[in-house]
């Protein structure tokens, strides 16, 4: 039963799906949304999976003073100090002892991993119940700042979105930019003309890059430009189109495959 | 606090009622004032309506014949007017529609859009003298009053052409002949249209002067949803013949068939591969991708995971798999564990070999590049959907010095693992590859099936080439035309 349950709701559900996909009717809609729904849910429950799995990784590199591990404690205080920004905003003028409640909450966090790793855990579990008491306290009797679980406020605190605007988009900005000097080694290392075809690929790439080049110091001759559209509509567009039948048709069987219950590594039972 | 909010509502609606009654007047006198019979405009003719086919419903489709003194005659018309009678209980849920609607408003504590002295502004008025929970409790109470009110829309319908009122919808320019009121099928939205309830319409010309002149009224028609997308019946078809090809090859494998499937040189390497890690006594990294668990990548994916964790259970090899999305993680974990458990080395698996990194893009990908780069592993995997990180992905590997194997079916993708990996599956390969690992029979069945398909697609766009280049060409691609 264990095993045949999973594969009946695959069944089931994937069954109606593919239906669903032919019947435009407003019931069929409502349930393919309430089932859509659901993948909501079971992902937020899986997001908690996801961060204790966060934790743990980091943990144990701390425990271990594996390589770098030192930038564990960056992961888990980031982590944690957006997830305190995120739900909490100010009221008054001022933050009143908010700094004092973060530092507690940081020095909870910072305990609660050496009672993790540390023989004395007795000791940290003493600190971390200390520092939750002062965080607790701060919370309770400071009217400047609230704590808001269930609105988006906390969304708009300046300590929250300072970090996102001016720490994490530049980094992820910095990231994607890399993107342009591997292309470049890439290209470099996909235009050496060893063979025939290899250097039949140089010729397009050269006719294709002429001609998408802005900064040409003489008019472009028509037919480069003519010979770089042939290329892109024609060549490159047949390969492709192949390519996504080729896809499509994989889909379909792979998806047959998992609704039958003929592949099953997915479930691990290959 | 009951009492209080019954008044406000009983306020509200004696107050939208008295704007409403003068909103409908100010309609009909502008149409008598603008009424000039030597400007008047020809009416448009033949308004008729259908129920839109193929559609969840809450939509009609409009035609008309245009009016004489569009393109003609006086030349007159500027554009036309769509309007639709409602009956009075549709007027009222509309103003409980917009007293949510600024509910919701003073909830948010916002004022955008509401100009002092008007009828909204009325109701801002009332409403702001709520509290917060207060003003919750009455939005749900008008939520559910709408609801039920809905019910009775159908009936209500029947009493045209008393008792109701011609609300304006759209407005067309010159030379339109048709018209799809697609309506909202929300009931809290203002532009829900029932089904099963009877519709009127009227188009009115407009000319340059304001001067209009109606159509014969349309009516009554319903819309309705249906069961069945006549405009997917090509996908049907091909669904249908894939499936029986499909099934008749898994038979055929089952009774023992020999079935060719020629070598992927991608996953013939991953067993050299491994062996490589083993001996070097480093780990194997593989990278799910960013698809999610219901990405058909991601599925075809955890099974070569799964055969690759089994290997590397068998060598005693480290296996590394940072994930994207936790969903993914959970599977793969499962995956990997039970790999661990059919290889006997259960004591061998580690929690921590399936882990989560994080949900953006280029921070889980500046994880998995610190991974190559501090633990050096001998081989690189990235099966399943990849984006814009592929390359940076790819890239950093080789110069790790891993060996590398990729597969994936993003097309714009694909090019920059040929160029970094070592080993490249290019689109369906991916797919293949779990039959391929496995040599089941059953699995290797649905490759034919596949490999039938392809040539009797080849088949179809030969024959389409040849018979586009005659008149009837269209009728040949009539057949496959999908619209969505």
């Amino acid at each position: 039963m264990k095993r045949q349950l999973p594969f009946l709701l695959v069944f089931i559900f994937g069954a109606f799906m593919t239906i669903q996909y032919y019947v435009p009717h407003e019931s069929s809609e409502f349930v393919y949304t309430f089932l859509l729904d659901w993948t909501m849910i079971i992902g937020i429950f899986a997001l908690a999976l996801g961060i204790w799995s966060l934790y743990h990784v980091s943990v144990d590199k701390i425990q271990h003073k594996k390589e770098n591990w030192i930038y564990s404690y960056v992961t888990l205080f980031g982590l944690f100090i957006m997830v305190v920004f995120g739900f909490s905003y100010k009221v008054g003028d001022s933050w009143g002892m908010y700094p004092l409640f973060v530092i507690a909450l940081m020095a909870l966090l910072y305990c609660l991993i050496h009672a993790s790793i540390s023989r004395s855990k007795g000791f940290w579990l003493g600190l971390s119940g200390a520092a939750l008491a002062v965080s607790f306290g701060v919370a309770f009797f400071d009217d400047s700042w609230k704590l808001a679980f269930m609105t988006s406020e906390g969304l708009k605190n300046t300590m929250f979105t300072n970090f996102a605007d001016f720490v994490l988009t530049p980094i992820l900005a910095t990231m994607f930019a890399l993107l342009a000097f591997f292309i470049a080694s890439a290209a470099y290392r996909a235009f050496r003309a060893r063979n025939v075809l290899a250097s039949l690929l140089l010729i397009a790439a050269i006719i294709v890059m002429l001609r998408f080049n802005p900064y040409m110091p003489f008019g472009l001759p028509e037919l480069v430009a003519e010979t770089s559209s042939w290329l892109m509509n024609v060549p490159n567009l047949a390969a492709q189109r192949a390519i996504v039948i080729g896809i499509g048709l994989g889909i379909v069987a792979t998806s047959l495959k998992v609704i039958l219950g003929i592949e099953r590594g997915y479930m691990g039972k290959g | 606090m009951k009492v209080k909010m019954l008044l406000a509502v009983f306020l509200l609606l004696a107050i939208c009622s008295n704007s409403y009654a003068q909103d409908t007047t100010a309609e009909g006198d502008t149409t008598a004032i603008s009424v000039d019979s030597l400007r008047l405009p020809a009416p448009p003719g033949n308004l008729s309506g259908r129920d839109k086919p193929n559609d969840h419903g809450h939509a009609i489709i409009l035609d008309w014949e245009l009016s004489p003194d569009d393109g003609g005659g006086s030349n007159s018309v500027l554009r036309y007017d769509i309007y639709k009678w409602v009956p009075q209980l549709m007027l009222d849920i509309n103003l409980v529609r917009d007293s949510i609607i600024i509910i919701q408003k003073i909830i948010r504590k916002t004022t955008d859009g509401i100009e002092e002295g008007s009828q909204a502004d009325s109701m801002l008025k009332v409403f702001s003298k709520f509290s917060k929970d207060e003003l919750f409790d009455i939005r749900n109470r008008l939520t559910d009053h709408i609801k039920a009110e809905n019910e009775g829309l159908a009936e209500a319908s029947k009493s045209y052409p008393e008792n109701g009122a011609w609300l304006f919808i759209d407005k067309k320019p010159s030379g339109t002949k048709t018209f799809d009121h697609i309506g909202s099928k929300e009931f809290k939205s203002k532009g829900f249209v029932p089904d099963y309830a009877d519709l009127y319409y009227r188009v009115d010309a407009v000319t340059i002067t304001g001067a209009k002149a109606s159509s014969e009224i349309f009516g009554p028609i319903q819309s309705s949803g249906q069961w069945y997308n006549t405009y997917r019946t090509p996908v049907v078809f091909s669904v249908f013949l894939f499936t029986i090809l499909t099934v008749f090859y898994v038979m055929r494998a089952k009774q023992g068939a020999d079935l060719y499937v020629r070598p992927l040189g991608g996953i013939e390497a991953v067993d050299d591969a491994i062996g490589r890690a083993t001996e070097m006594g480093r780990p194997i990294l593989y990278v799910l991708g960013l698809g999610s668990a219901a990405d058909i990548a991601t599925i075809a994916s955890f099974t070569i995971l799964g055969r690759v964790a089994k290997k590397v259970a068998e060598y005693q090899t480290e296996l590394l798999v940072p994930t994207y999305d936790p969903i993914v993680m959970t599977v793969a974990q499962e995956v990997v564990k039970s790999a661990y458990l059919d290889a006997g080395r259960p004591d061998a698996y580690k929690e921590d070999t399936v882990h989560f990194v994080t949900q953006s893009q280029f921070a889980y990908v500046a994880a998995v590049n610190g991974i190559m780069l501090r633990e050096l592993p001998a081989t690189n995997v990235y099966m399943g959907k990849f984006f814009a990180e592929s390359l940076i992905l790819a890239e950093t590997g080789a110069l790790a010095g891993s060996i590398q194997i990729s597969g994936t079916d993003e097309i714009a993708q694909i090019p920059f693992f040929i160029v970094a990996c070592d080993y490249t599956l290019i689109g369906e390969e991916l797919y293949a590859a779990s039959a391929y690992l496995g040599k089941d029979p059953v699995l290797l069945g649905s490759l034919k099936a596949q490999d039938y398909a392809k040539a009797a697609i080849i088949i179809l766009a030969v024959i389409g080439v040849i018979v586009a280049q005659f008149d009837f060409g269209h009728y040949y691609v009539d057949l496959f035309e999908v619209v969505n």
